[in-house]
């Protein structure tokens, strides 16, 4: 698949919005979604639904063994060493759920530390301050330094002998910093503290291998990976599956339910309680072939040439100025119009079907300590170009006049 | 309506330079809105004097073009208003905001009256709506004595 026009196989840029051919800036946020995707949902909800894991009729068993394909394809594709260290999950936010929930049931006491990061989206930090009213924890942030890095350094810094868990985002949602994943995992381990990575950025645009990172948990949105929304992946080392309790109660987790006691289903029925978003994970399968189709290394080097042209253009752009410059940056670019707020950038570039997101992209720490409320942020997917780039700009230069700048 | 018909000088004006922009000295109410889609944030004071009338109003925050012109427009006529007809000003205000296509009170001249038209062009926005109406939601909350901080979120 060649990615020079792979615009083609995303129904969405066939049609005007607002009179407008749709430069979508806000991949980040969600991604959109290829045909591929979308004819999947409609095919298996016309021809072959039925709940999975269950029934022992011709359907239920067909609609089992295509949820649990999604599971083997995942597998291949972040590299885990067992399948079962795949559990779906609503999105990544319900898999940090699920891991604040149930190790700080376990691990976590009374003034124990849990590590996050100053760059951390709300779903990396929420789950977290719940067990600071639950289990009387403290939160300790590492710091994100001038470039919007968060380093091994920054992290090594706020580690003692009360740090429980780390848990670190892959790539920065508003700096584009990709973090030393690898690094840090090392350090931390070394120290016998497990590593938690929010991999909602890092999945969609970046080489995944559980082996090779050695994470402990790496949380994963379907969304923002040309997927379906309503799914996300939990991967997690088994030794931590068969460890921990369970999260959610219901049918389908359960080996034996006695009126004195209940017993708990094997690996990974024990975390997937409930009727799962079936025709999404099943769909899901075909974002990851779409994906390896063209191949991560291509989507890598393309999006690498796309951001590299955004970053030099908004930094030829006077009055325009980005708010970090990491060293190592994946595609995202947030950025500030002197005297223009963010929320009316974004109102006046949509208007020429720009669309990029504004305010504080779920990540208000980063925002106080950058001492701005709101940036406008612009997100690179597979399906942008530079010409795409130039109507941004383009479009910069029109807030610039109507403001009179 | 375009980008550049919403945006317009009064607009633009009242945005960069908001009139008002500061802390009543021994204010008597005061509330804190905050709308947590985008961050914006005022901070209303007023001093109502034994009257029940506005012998002072300002505001503190940061936000949009909209948002900061909606605060200072609304805070330079409702100062030297009673407190009966502030509540109607700002009721008129939001359902002009909401539905309807021109504002109803008799209490302001035809001048302030159309300092505010300007504000209409936001309901072709409707994610922008609430930057027009934090300040006066939160003006209300002044006035009743809600302490509590208005959030956008809630209406």
């Amino acid at each position: 698949m060649n990615i020079s026009n792979i615009k083609e196989e995303f129904p969405i840029f066939n049609n005007k919005i607002q009179n407008n051919d749709l430069v979508y800036l806000d991949s980040a946020n969600s991604a959109q979604k290829p045909q591929v995707v979308i004819d999947r949902v409609y095919d298996f909800y016309s021809k072959e639904f039925s709940n999975v894991g269950r029934s022992v009729h011709y359907l239920a068993v067909a609609a089992t063994n295509l949820y649990e394909n999604t599971r083997s394809s995942v597998q291949k594709y972040i590299n885990a060493k067992d399948k079962n260290e795949i559990v779906f999950t609503k999105g990544a936010t319900e898999a940090i759920n699920l891991v604040a929930n149930t190790f700080g049931q376990k691990y976590l006491n009374k003034g124990d530390e849990v590590l996050i990061t100053e760059l951390e989206h709300h779903s990396n930090y929420v789950p977290w301050h719940f067990l600071r009213k639950s289990k009387k924890i403290n939160i300790e942030f590492a710091e994100v330094n001038e470039d919007g890095e968060v380093t091994l350094q920054s992290i090594e810094k706020k580690i003692n002998n009360k740090t429980k868990i780390i848990g670190i985002t892959h790539l920065s949602n508003v700096t584009g910093a990709i973090l030393p994943v690898k690094e840090i995992v090392s350090l931390a381990h070394s120290k016998g503290i497990p590593v938690l990575v929010d991999g909602c950025q890092g999945a969609p645009h970046l080489k995944l291998d559980m082996q090779d990172l050695d994470c402990d948990f790496y949380a994963i949105s379907g969304h923002k990976m040309y997927g379906p929304t309503g799914i996300g992946i939990l991967y997690a080392k088994k030794k931590w599956l068969e460890d921990l309790p369970p999260y959610q109660g219901g049918g389908g987790m359960i080996k034996e339910v006695k009126k004195q006691g209940i017993s708990f289903g094997d690996l990974p029925n024990k975390y997937e309680a409930g009727t799962m978003a079936t025709a999404q994970v099943i769909a899901f399968n075909e974002s990851i072939k779409f994906l390896e189709k063209i191949g991560i290394e291509n989507i890598q080097n393309h999006e690498k040439v796309i951001v590299d042209y955004a970053v030099e253009t908004l930094k030829k752009n006077n009055s325009v100025e980005l708010i970090a410059n990491p060293k190592n940056r994946g595609g995202v670019i947030s950025f500030t119009i002197k005297d223009i707020h963010p929320h009316d950038i974004a109102t006046i570039l949509d208007e020429d079907g720009v669309a990029i997101r504004a305010g504080h992209h779920c990540c208000q720490i980063l925002h106080d300590k950058l001492g701005v409320p709101a940036t406008a942020r612009a997100s690179i997917g597979v399906y942008n170009t530079k010409e795409d780039i130039d109507k941004l700009n383009s479009s910069i230069n029109k807030c610039k006049k109507i403001f009179n700048l | 309506m375009n980008t550049k018909e919403l945006y317009q000088q009064i607009i633009l004006d009242h945005g960069k330079n908001p009139r008002n922009l500061r802390k009543t000295e021994n204010f008597n109410k005061d509330a804190k809105g905050y709308n947590p889609l985008c961050g914006d944030k005022v901070h209303i004071y007023l001093k109502l004097n034994e009257n029940k009338k506005v012998e002072d109003i300002s505001f503190e925050g940061q936000g949009c073009a909209i948002s900061m012109a909606s605060a200072s427009i609304m805070t330079d006529l409702i100062k030297g208003k009673e407190e009966f007809e502030v509540k109607e000003i700002v009721n008129d205000f939001l359902d002009m905001i909401k539905e309807k296509d021109k504002l109803n009170n008799n209490i302001l001249g035809e001048d302030d009256k159309t300092k505010l038209m300007c504000l209409s062009g936001i309901k072709q926005y409707p994610m922008r709506v609430k930057c027009a109406t934090l300040s006066w939601h939160t003006l209300t909350s002044a006035i009743n004595n809600f302490k509590e901080e208005i959030n956008t979120e809630d209406n």
